[in-house]
């Protein structure tokens, strides 16, 4: 690939950004700002499809009311969310939520059928590039310490662990010397 | 059946307890609370006691409420051990602002400690 994962994790791309993934889809990553369109029902519908073995630390919830009032609290908030697309599909989800204090959590979700192809880290570097860009700077999250997986991405965009003394892996990020793209085509 | 309750001043050890005082007077569980000196907690002791001995009048359950200093969670194994205890009742974790659940260290430790069932209140 000679796109804009090779780039290292001083630069991260800025939504839209649009790919063609492993399996040569044209994916897209939008941000979604609000509850109320047509983008946020078509999450709700990803979540509500997501495979129950693959939540982690009690999210994302299931049933489509507890789906529905968990995001509520994700998306139209302070927090910064992208969305990965496929056609009309959403794909993914990335999201930065305020910690009350200076930081902000992070979390990653793919659905099962569009793992293993690319998405994640472009979904993720975007986020992080979205978050820069508005003068996020301390980004961390927490993984269970069994998902190779998910650590393994997380250290690939830039993620140093910071505490693992718990059942939870703590990881964070510094986004201060980071150079959003404006460049969306990636 | 015989109770043990640790809570240390968070938001779901304070839910563990109305949940599991409200459990002990539907089942007839002797029930023990035993208060724990968490350093993530913002309340101090003596007011979880205080509220503990609140929740168990209201309910008219009839309870001990104990103090336990100590490492909390070494010291409430060991009581659980002590005392035969058949369970021990804690907090089921913090949700982080994601909504992620988080298990304390208290809990950890319980979990992989105890010699009995350990049951985490959602």
């Amino acid at each position: 690939m000679t796109d804009e994962t090779d780039t290292g994790p001083d630069s991260f791309p800025t939504p839209p950004l649009s790919f063609e993934d492993g399996e040569g889809r044209e994916i897209t990553v939008r941000t979604l700002p609000s509850t109320d369109d047509d983008d946020f029902e078509a999450l709700v519908a990803m979540y509500d499809d997501f495979d129950p073995s693959m939540r982690a630390q009690g999210i994302p919830p299931t049933g489509e009311s507890r789906i529905r009032s968990w995001l509520e609290t994700l998306v139209g908030g302070d927090a910064y969310n992208v969305v990965a697309w496929h056609e009309g599909d959403a794909v993914g989800h990335a999201t930065l939520v305020p910690d009350g204090e200076e930081g902000y959590e992070l979390a990653i979700f793919v659905h099962q059928n569009s793992q293993g192809c690319g998405i994640g880290t472009r979904l993720i570097r975007t986020l992080l590039g979205y978050g820069a860009a508005n003068g996020v700077t301390e980004v961390w999250l927490t993984v269970e310490r069994w998902n190779h997986a998910a650590i393994a991405l997380y250290e690939k965009v830039g993620f140093e662990t910071t505490n693992a003394e718990s059942f939870e892996i703590e990881m964070s990020m510094d986004l201060s010397a980071v150079n959003a793209q404006t460049d969306s085509t990636g | 059946m015989k109770v043990l309750l640790g809570i240390g001043g968070s938001d779901d050890s304070l839910d563990a307890l109305d949940r599991t005082v409200e459990r002990a007077v539907e089942a007839g569980d002797e029930l023990t609370v035993a208060v724990l000196d968490n350093p993530e907690s913002e309340r101090s002791a003596d007011e979880v006691i205080d509220h503990a001995t609140a929740v168990l009048e209201d309910a008219g359950l009839d309870a001990d409420v104990r103090h336990i200093t100590g490492d909390p969670g070494s010291e409430l194994v060991q009581l659980a051990e002590r005392e035969d205890f058949d369970q021990v009742a804690l907090g089921g974790g913090e949700r982080s602002p994601m909504g992620k659940i988080r298990l304390g260290h208290i809990a950890e430790f319980v979990l992989l400690n105890a010699p009995v069932t350990v049951t985490l209140v959602r």
